[in-house]
């Protein structure tokens, strides 16, 4: 149980990193964080004390495995978190060329 | 060909063409667009077919076993009277909007890279629409989300950039909100299948885990429909963006990843309480009263146009969230006429667009002389979307405010005939200074847009014009089917596993 309060605090500390920084880099770290954060807890869901990888093996019965589904979900999750990622610093990279900065706060020519 | 059969076409063949295109989009002149065009428009007929297939379908569902696993161990995908709307809706728009790209992506470089995204977010809204596993979903949820991240910085100017960037920040962060949801959810069930989800759920109680599990995909999926106190994203990226998408975001994206899966989840998965439908009802309100006011001090004609997207939003998370048969069906209609209605007006400020070159009304005037066909279009549409008697946007906001009525929610009534008048004085205004008036000096020798614009915004034109006839019996059942999914609840899980098994 602490370790998925420990999750969820990992979570906060990634929010609080896309609320309040003002660098574009330190606010996609955040996002990094909170996506991390996630995976995380979703591979502790399916982790078991002492259990071993799911793997059928020749001489082994189907006992004391851990859940193989988040694995198999999470690392999904990875990839889609990589093309969110990449994309992000791409938009990043440009906007420091059109602006040549990287506060969020300098960067509003939109409003209303 | 039998309709289940034609089920996964709706994924497969967008995603097809996004791949052809970006395999020959830069060696073949005009492959990229006579591509997508053909495919849309092969995806519009085939989702009207299955349509009207669906309503000789036994309980009116069909679902296709991915790979032949049957579910709860396998991914479904479910076709029935809910998805069906969306398919249609998601894929009339991108039809027309694909046909009006032809003409208006001249002004942008490297269309074929344009379409390829296209492609891809329509395969993901499709995706979306007919899945039955949550974490199906998500993947398609992110599928679209990305590819409407980078389609909105398509024009990499300074004013694009910004708003993608907060975009696809706000987006992720949703994105983060709703896997997180789906964890929850399945630590608790030990299952992804939607039915077999909502068939756990409802013999298994938590005091904390579902309801926390359902704040997540609250405000998850509201960040993605932009309603109010999460809408800071919105007015950016409508505004930025291409004209062609902003239609498309403003159409159906929020509408696909927002309001169908939020309700989907809500009504068919957790069970709504009265406890979520009385937020949503809040946060519809709220946002019919406060984004109307801000449209009204807009002078970019797509920012105007982009908060009349909340308002109307607004609307049908306000039918829907009553609950009741009345209110849940004018939701869904008027999330049908809202998206034919407000992408001709993306479309009309596109066209104007693209002929002045400025989006500011002030700059503008006088228009209606020189561009007379979006002219016209874009009067029936603001008709339309103000609620003006013939057209179809009046009977479904007469139809929701009916139901606040009869389900004795007064307050709310007068908030939506509030919303409307200020719809109505917004669009009014926009029309004022841009089309009537004295023709401006800067304006004179504007051409009106090419040929393929014309054709989409005449026949979306028609479609608003025409929108009130889907109350009458023979059309009726394809808005009534789809409130009756929602109003089932739960019971969903039973009608899914009775399917899968036959």
């Amino acid at each position: 149980m602490t370790l998925y309060f420990l999750c969820f605090i990992l979570f906060s500390i990634g929010l609080y990193g896309v609320l309040r920084k003002r660098n574009i880099v330190k606010i996609i770290m955040g996002i990094a964080i909170m996506s991390y954060s996630v995976n995380l807890f979703f591979v502790l869901l399916g982790y078991k004390f002492r259990g071993r990888a799911p793997i059928d093996a020749h001489d082994q019965g189907i006992v004391n495995m851990v859940d193989p589904i988040p694995q198999a979900l999470v690392m999904t999750s990875i990839v889609i978190g990589l093309a969110v990622m990449a994309l992000l610093i791409a938009i990043s990279i440009r906007l420091y060329e059109k602006y040549g900065t990287l506060d969020i706060t300098k960067i509003r020519r939109l409003k209303g | 060909m039998k309709a289940l059969n034609m089920i996964p076409l709706f994924v497969i063949v967008p995603l097809a063409a996004a791949f052809l295109n970006s395999l020959f989009g830069r060696y073949m002149r005009r492959f990229a667009e006579v591509m997508t065009v053909v495919s849309s428009g092969l995806m519009l007929g085939l989702s009207v077919y299955a349509r009207i297939l669906l309503e000789s379908a036994p309980d009116k569902i069909l679902v296709y076993k991915l790979g032949g696993w049957a579910p709860p161990f396998g991914i479904c995908m479910v076709l029935d009277g809910f998805s069906g709307l969306m398919l249609v809706v998601v894929n009339l728009v991108a039809f027309f909007v694909a046909v009006y790209s032809v003409g208006y992506m001249e002004k942008y470089t490297d269309k074929p890279k344009f379409f390829i995204l296209f492609s891809l977010m329509v395969c993901g809204m499709n995706g979306v629409a007919m899945t039955g596993d949550m974490f199906n979903l998500f993947v398609f949820l992110e599928v679209a989300s990305v590819a409407s991240y980078a389609l909105v910085a398509f024009g990499t100017g300074e004013e694009e950039l910004e708003a993608s960037f907060k975009y696809a920040v706000m987006g992720s962060v949703a994105s983060s909100f709703i896997f997180m949801g789906i964890a929850l959810l399945y630590s608790f069930t030990s299952t992804l299948n939607m039915a077999d989800m909502a068939r756990v759920l409802s013999y298994r109680h938590s005091v904390w885990v579902v309801p926390f599990a359902g704040v997540l995909f609250l405000a998850g999926f509201s960040l993605k429909a932009a309603l109010i106190p999460f809408h800071a994203w919105l007015p950016d990226a409508h505004s930025s963006a291409p004209a062609s998408i902003s239609a498309m975001l403003s159409g159906v994206l929020i509408k696909t990843l927002g309001i169908y899966s939020l309700t989907r989840i809500l009504f068919n998965v957790i069970g709504a309480g009265q406890g979520y439908l009385k937020a949503l009802m809040f946060f519809g309100v709220i946002s019919i009263i406060i984004a109307g006011m801000l449209a009204l001090r807009q002078s970019d004609f797509k920012r105007l146009l982009a908060y009349s997207s909340i308002s109307q939003i607004g609307y049908i998370i306000l039918g829907i969230s009553l609950g009741t048969p009345l209110g849940v069906f004018g939701g869904l209609f008027h999330l049908f006429n809202h998206s034919v209605m407000k992408s001709l007006l993306f479309l009309n400020a596109g066209a104007m667009d693209y002929s002045t070159g400025t989006r500011d009304l002030k700059e503008a005037g006088g228009l209606d002389k020189l561009m007379p066909l979006t002219s016209k279009t874009n009067l029936i549409a603001s008709m339309s979307i103000s609620g003006i008697p013939p057209f179809s946007g009046f009977f479904s906001k007469l139809i929701i405010i009916a139901a606040c009525v009869q389900s004795g929610h007064f307050g709310y009534a007068l908030c939506a005939i509030i919303g409307s008048v200020f719809t109505l004085s917004a669009l009014m205004k926009a029309r004022k200074l841009a089309f009537l008036g004295e023709i401006k000096d800067r304006m004179r020798g504007v051409k009106d847009a090419s040929f393929t614009m014309k054709i989409s915004m005449v026949c979306l034109a028609v479609m608003c014009a025409a929108g009130g006839l889907m109350l009458l019996p023979p059309f009726r059942f394809f808005i009534e089917t789809a409130s009756g999914v929602l109003l089932k609840g739960t019971s969903y899980a039973n009608i899914v596993m009775k399917a899968v098994l036959r």
